[in-house]
């Protein structure tokens, strides 16, 4: 019994060493090129050594410790959700948790916060807000609630669109159109703001789930291809908010 | 940053989406969720490893990362004055090389290369796919980089990206066209948007004419951008070799 027991333990003990060695070649990059660039281009030495090695532990096991929880956490449960919904049957709820997984996901977003404070910062530049912080925090939540209802849509949109089996690059082109037009129609300062909006609204956490839903809601219906079909909710979703910021640039 | 309160503020951010998840399959769909302690022990690993992986990042690379953004773009280190574009070359290939290298670190990333290699049965690999992914962002930032230098308008680039973009996917086999879509969007979240971020406030604000609040945006547009091209050119050339 205790045979096995150790057995047991030294084979999780020997695949953690293994993934831990996987992370180390995921971050190797990073640490060349800082080390390359402080060294030879910028002649300096590296500031707090400790620090950084202490915090390439840390930035490591890290990395191993979400990879192991993804497999075992996020995509099961986002498969068996997806699963779910089509034995159900129930559309209604479908959309619905849609609607709030994008919406909730990205009006929590700490990077969408970040742009949109410095968002704020650019309109009253460009004297269309008053010069007044209760005037700045608006914009910022008001921006933060247009890109979480793009996000929420776009989401609801995929659902449809994979349960549909309608092909995503209809929806890319049309998109890159509206994009294009609205960008004629908006006002210069939020063009750049509008851009990264899209690119922000897609965290770690979302990421790795929406695609879950997606494809696991492709392999659960007859017909539909998990890799042409299951792919592509992330497309819209950093699609959508482009739009719906220089939208609320025209409006406001 | 403290240990602590970061544990916290990362399961402020996982637990709503926890419960939104466990909710919806329990008490709305009414179904039982398959294997709970393996799930639950799963979103406790996420919870304290995106945890440790941002402290790490905000402890060590950031910072450092940052400072470097700073001082590649100042005067001194240029050691001219009336400088051209040529004269940041430093930059651009710095600009290249970060980008590159946050992206293969990019846990969302790796994530999105897993479920495609398993869906695609091995059609499409994990590490080629991510080296694809890191050389679009590379290209793409520093050609950003190269924008704010020259103070071009950034809907030019973007726009002309999108013509390009419409025509590889006429181009590509259909089954990836969706992959390198998504791709454009994963690029871009923990580790990325911080240094890039940093990289253009940097050089908007060291260079005349330019407003850090204005020219500093576009750079994460970049990146969005061009690893949707780098993907569906990897997918055309790979299908190229075979034939």
């Amino acid at each position: 019994m205790k045979n096995i027991q150790e057995h047991l333990v030294e084979k999780i003990a020997r695949r953690f060493f293994k993934n831990l060695l996987e992370s180390a070649k995921d971050i190797l990059p990073i640490i060349l090129v800082i080390v390359f660039f402080q060294w030879v281009v910028l002649e300096q030495n590296i500031p707090n050594l400790d620090n950084l090695l202490i915090g390439t532990a840390f930035v490591l096991v890290g990395l191993t410790m979400f990879v192991y929880g993804l497999e075992l956490g996020l995509f099961p449960i986002a498969e068996a959700l997806a699963y779910s919904f089509v034995k159900k049957g129930s559309l209604f709820w479908l959309l619905v948790f849609a609607f709030v997984l994008g919406f909730g996901t990205s009006f929590a977003e700490p990077a969408l916060i970040a742009v949109a404070n410095e968002a704020s910062k650019v309109a009253q530049l460009g004297g269309v807000i008053d010069n007044n912080s209760m005037a700045l925090e608006d914009y910022a939540v008001g921006l933060r609630y247009t890109v979480a209802i793009a996000v929420g849509l776009s989401v609801v949109l995929s659902m449809i669109r994979i349960l549909k089996g309608w092909s995503l690059s209809y929806f890319i082109i049309g998109g890159y159109g509206v994009i294009i037009l609205t960008t004629i129609l908006a006002p210069d300062f939020i063009i750049g703001v509008a851009y990264d909006a899209g690119g922000v609204t897609t965290s770690t956490i979302t990421v790795p789930l929406l695609s879950a839903l997606g494809v696991g809601l492709a392999s659960s219906i007859r017909g539909r291809n998990p890799l042409t079909d299951g792919f592509g909710v992330i497309a819209l979703a950093a699609l959508f908010p482009i739009v719906a910021v220089m939208i609320f640039g025209m409006l406001v | 940053m403290n240990l602590f309160t970061a544990l916290a503020d990362m399961l402020w951010n996982i637990l709503p989406i926890a419960m939104v998840l466990f909710g919806f399959q329990s008490l709305i769909l009414k179904q039982q969720i398959p294997n709970v302690k393996r799930i639950i022990v799963g979103f406790i690993l996420v919870w304290i490893g995106l945890t440790l992986f941002i402290v790490g990042l905000e402890q060590a690379l950031f910072p450092l990362g940052k400072l470097m953004a700073n001082q590649l773009t100042s005067e001194d280190f240029i050691g001219k004055t009336n400088l051209s574009w040529v004269d940041y070359y430093w930059v651009y290939i710095f600009a290249a090389c970060i980008g590159f290298a946050t992206t293969i670190a990019e846990p969302a990333l790796l994530a999105v290369a897993i479920k495609a290699e398993k869906v695609s049965g091995g059609f499409i690999k994990v590490w080629p796919l991510r080296i694809a992914v890191a050389v679009g962002v590379a290209i793409g930032i520093a050609l950003g980089s190269y924008r704010i230098v020259a103070g071009l308008p950034l809907h030019y680039f973007i726009i002309s990206g999108y013509v390009v973009v419409l025509i590889q996917t006429y181009f590509s086999p259909k089954a990836v066209i969706a992959l390198a879509y998504d791709s454009g969007g994963v690029t871009t979240s923990t580790v990325t948007v911080p240094l890039v971020a940093a990289l253009g406030i940097g050089l908007a604000s060291s260079i005349d004419g330019r407003n850090p609040l204005i020219d500093g945006f576009g750079l994460i547009a970049f990146a969005s951008l061009f690893p949707i091209m780098s993907v569906m050119a990897y997918v055309n050339f790979a299908k190229y070799l075979k034939k």
